[in-house]
């Protein structure tokens, strides 16, 4: 067990080092530079510009050599800093990220949990109802093959313009501070409802039919039609099969959980719900190296960490797993 | 069974993966204001800034709030006024204010901070500031402040550093008297400073670090405006009127609303929803076929009932690299001037939303300095028979029979002219231009790049063509436009302006006695003459339209917005940066509750 985790553990610890390398590098391939973005927004004086343009690069040192930036980024990713952005300025990215992410958690893991589980419940029970498969599948179908952003303008082109009953943007009403009482809390909620709406539905799509076929897959493999001709009672063929199928759907979950801090841009944007989806997009164009880099160190940790995480569940779920461990 | 605790434990392992990735994020959503009751609290004497304290009631009531957009591109992170570009929608102007305002409709200041400004000599400048003035924290305003804050501009990293090349020292000749000595003097930059440089205090400010003077988010910004810091969020910003403040009692004037919101820019079809269903009272975002919602009858105003509904704000320009064959060549450039339909572009592509350009580019509030005998000898019109004769006389024919023209000495012509991708107006019109291009033989092809690469080639020089407006903003003085059109020296990286790199002596050297001549119509209509003469005979760059000063607004809960209509106040209904002290402020204090 221990030896597993600690060869795992030096695999994640490379790839982490690989992934945070790249992050840093690709930024800088594009063409133009995150200063000259930044001061062509301003739109200054042709003098103040080429002040603040000479100010600026010293300032986020891209007078240096790219190795040695490379290795400073490097040494204030240690001591905890991602640097400053060129977007926000003069905001740290830290702060940023720290400020944006609890609207994605907010909005996307209540949508990715409670699909996941619904999705799973539904998909399991089309498998054996023929009247549910006919229906949810086709439903099912139509509902992954949704862009996000479609679902997203007809919910809050016909809930929200139409027929007025959720608002159209925000993430609590403008009129309001927040504070904590239960009126601020239904107005959150309520902000919160049509996005949420928009990405269970998508998601709900693909968990069902996802477990759907695999509760099919795994009612016709070997060891069901073995257990069926000992004549073993169907419910208890049906359970095995049920935790077999949730074996890919668990990694499923995580990595959606995984990569949960890169919001859902679309979604953000169709309700000008905040969160870093926006922040991501905004960062890319404006070409943010800082921004974008300290975006990206979160996902890769998000998903380095969920995979980390879904190998030892693997451990406890999947006795071929342990098995392999102690085996040789 | 078993698998009721595996999900349990998948559960549980999520949970921990969500803190341990993000411990120290979860709070920040809920600010830490006690529930507060409804009733307001009496309005204390000394109003004390602190972002979270004061109570305040938790709703804005929507009669006293004004909700605007159209500033704000991200999140709000910056409440200083050293930070030109970032700082949050009315830190200029609505919390920190200019000793003048300019009013570019009328082409007049407006003494502001200063009760009045005179050149007390050949090279001095004196300000004599009102009196009874003070900061939001109670403290009074004075020389002093406005001495300090000057005095900031020799520090690296602040935009106005470039004064002090021609000034020489800022003093305080008593709490009310400011004198300015200049070892040379620049009229036209110094009228553009009177207004465009806010003051910071210094008993807050001298204090601070360089570091957090230049660099610092300055928050909670006090000054001496109509408005507190109330609150931020991610999507917004809100400001809450001053109730001491100074104009109230100096000037009798008040402003109306007592919140303003300001909502981060959110995609087309949102702005467009909230602001019909009369949740934001004023946008200032570019909303595509705002036109025939005015002529809709959906409650939607904007300054001109009709085309072009908007007053303008800025020149686009077609740029032509100059270091580049065939743009090179004065007679190829003006062809291309020619070849333009601008009315295709105006029509097709803004709805009728922006205007023409005139030959020489300045905007309509600059009409006065437009010299007519100038612009009828030498000002051009989409023509492509023209367009097509002055090609034929430069020697530029299609000698190979592809269709499009060669040069003179028979090399092939291929040239591309791009806009940022996704700028679709941009896209759309360089689509027209190419057209138009290619209708008289020129092998023109749009290009869209992402932004970065956008800029890369424009200020690095390696562009065809491209269209650009960034520094022909609505300014007190067409030196501003001039100086951004005619920047120099050509260097390797043209920053801002200049961008096909246009290099003549003659020309830079007017736009230097442009800038050192009094702010007299007479005198300055003498040299921008010249210029103008220069600029249509060389054609550097070919102005084709004005943008517009995009604001639309819905009088559901406001009145009395400033427009074209005869009765009503005319100041610029603006919340962009540099606007508030372009008498947009004032509009606040005309603007009335609709109930």
């Amino acid at each position: 067990m221990g030896r597993y985790l600690g060869r795992k553990l030096l695999i994640y610890l490379l790839t982490f080092f690989v992934a945070v390398s790249i992050d840093w590098l690709i930024p800088r391939f594009m063409p133009g530079s995150p200063v000259e973005t930044m001061l062509a927004r301003f739109s200054l004086r042709a003098d103040a510009t080429e002040v603040l343009r000479s100010y600026y690069i010293r300032a986020f040192q891209l007078d240096l050599p790219l190795w040695q930036q490379y290795l400073n980024f490097w040494s204030a990713l240690f001591r905890g800093d991602l640097g400053v952005s060129t977007w926000l300025f003069p905001q740290p990215v830290f702060e940023i990220i720290k400020r944006a992410v609890p609207y994605d958690l907010f909005l996307l893991l209540p949508a990715i949990v409670l699909s996941w589980l619904a999705g799973n419940r539904v998909g399991a029970m089309a498998a054996r109802v023929r009247w549910l498969d006919n229906t949810i599948l086709p439903l099912g179908y139509v509902l992954t093959a949704t862009p996000y952003m479609w679902l997203a303008l007809v919910l809050a082109w016909a809930l929200g313009n139409v027929a007025g009953l959720f608002p159209i943007a925000g993430a609590y009403s403008f009129a309001v501070r927040p504070h904590l009482s239960w009126a601020f809390l239904l107005d959150a909620l309520w902000h919160w409802f049509l996005p949420f709406l928009s990405l269970f539905l998508v998601m709900f799509g693909g968990w069902a039919i996802g477990m759907r076929n695999m509760i099919i897959y795994e009612l016709e493999s070997d060891y069901s039609r073995y257990l069926e001709s000992l004549g073993t009672p169907r419910s208890l063929i049906r359970k095995y099969a049920f935790r077999n199928a949730m074996l890919p759907q668990i990694t499923g979950l995580a990595l959606q959980l995984g990569t949960m801090v890169a919001g859902a841009l679309a979604t953000e944007i169709v309700f000008a719900y905040p969160g870093i989806g926006y922040l991501i997009l905004q960062g890319v164009q404006n070409q943010d190296y800082f921004l974008i880099q300290g975006c990206f160190l979160f996902i890769i940790i998000g998903v380095l960490l969920a995979n980390f995480i879904i190998d030892i569940v693997y451990v406890v779920v999947d006795p071929r797993t342990r098995l392999g461990m102690t085996g040789e | 069974m078993r698998a009721k605790v595996l999900f349990a434990m998948t559960m549980v392992s999520v949970l921990a993966l969500l803190l341990s990735s993000c411990a120290p994020v979860t709070v920040t959503v809920v600010q830490t204001a006690p529930p507060v009751v409804q009733t307001a609290p009496p309005v204390k004497e000394t109003v004390v800034v602190v972002p979270t304290s004061p109570p305040s009631p938790v709703t804005y009531p929507r009669e006293e709030t004004l909700y605007t957009s159209g500033k704000q591109w991200g999140p709000p992170t910056s409440w200083n006024p050293l930070q030109p570009g970032s700082y949050a929608m009315g830190v200029i102007g609505l919390c920190y204010e200019t000793l003048f305002l300019y009013d570019p409709l009328k082409n007049e200041y407006i003494p502001w901070l200063a009760e009045s400004g005179r050149w007390a000599g050949d090279k001095v400048y004196e300000v004599k500031l009102r009196q009874g003035i003070t900061w939001s924290d109670g403290q009074p305003f004075s020389a002093a402040d406005v001495v300090y804050t000057f005095e900031l501009g020799k520090l690296a990293g602040v935009y106005y550093q470039p004064l002090w090349d021609w000034l020489t020292k800022v003093e305080a000749v008593d709490d009310t008297t400011v004198r300015f000595t200049f070892s040379e003097v620049r009229y036209q930059e110094w009228g553009n400073t009177l207004y465009s440089v806010a003051m910071v205090p210094k008993h807050l400010w001298e204090g601070r670090t360089v570091e957090e003077i230049v660099n610092g988010p300055n928050l909670p910004p006090v000054g001496t405006g109509a408005y507190l810091y109330e609150t931020h969020s991610e999507d917004r910003m809100v400001w809450k009127r001053n109730e001491n403040w100074w104009a109230i009692k100096l000037l009798k004037r008040s402003v109306a609303p007592k919140y303003i919101v300001d909502i981060v820019n959110p995609s087309n079809n949102v702005a467009l929803g909230l602001f019909l269903k009369g949740e934001m009272d004023l946008s200032n975002n570019f909303l595509p076929g705002i036109a025939t919602l005015v002529e809709g009858g959906y409650g939607v105003q904007t300054w001109y009932d009709d085309p072009p509904y908007m007053l303008s704000a800025n020149t686009a320009f077609l740029f032509m690299n100059l270091t580049k064959k065939p743009m090179d060549d004065p007679a190829f450039r003006k062809a291309m001037a020619y070849a333009v339909d601008v009315d295709e572009i105006v029509v097709k592509v803004y709805g009728n939303i922006v205007q023409k350009a005139n030959p020489t580019g300045l905007l309509p509030t600059w009409e006065q300095y437009v010299d007519p005998a100038v612009v009828s000898e030498l000002g051009f019109s989409y023509d492509p028979a023209k367009a097509k004769a002055i090609l034929d006389q430069a020697g530029y024919k299609d000698v190979n029979g592809d269709g499009f023209r060669e040069a003179p000495d028979g090399s092939a012509i291929a040239l591309k002219i791009i806009v940022p991708f996704g700028w679709t107006d941009w896209m759309e019109s360089i689509r027209v231009i190419a057209k138009g291009a290619q209708a008289v033989g020129i092998n023109l092809q749009p290009d869209f790049p992402d932004f970065g690469g956008y800029w890369d080639q424009l200020t690095g020089g390696t562009f065809d063509m491209a269209i650009n407006n960034f520094g022909s903003n609505l300014s007190d003085t067409p030196w501003t436009f001039y100086f951004w059109l005619f920047r120099n020296p050509i260097t390797e990286k043209m920053s801002n302006g200049n961008f096909g790199r246009y290099n003549n002596p003659e020309v830079f050297d007017l736009v230097v006695q442009l800038d050192k001549t009094p702010i007299d119509p007479a005198a300055m209509k003498a040299v921008i003459s010249k210029i103008q003469r220069i600029q249509l005979t060389d054609m550097p760059a070919v102005p084709l339209w004005y943008n517009g000063l995009w604001a639309q607004w819905n009088s559901t809960y406001w009145t009395n917005w400033p427009s074209a209509a005869p009765e009503a106040p005319k100041y610029l209904p603006c919340t962009w940066n540099g606007y508030w002290n372009m008498t947009a402020l004032l509009m606040l204090t005309e603007l009335k509750p609709a109930k």
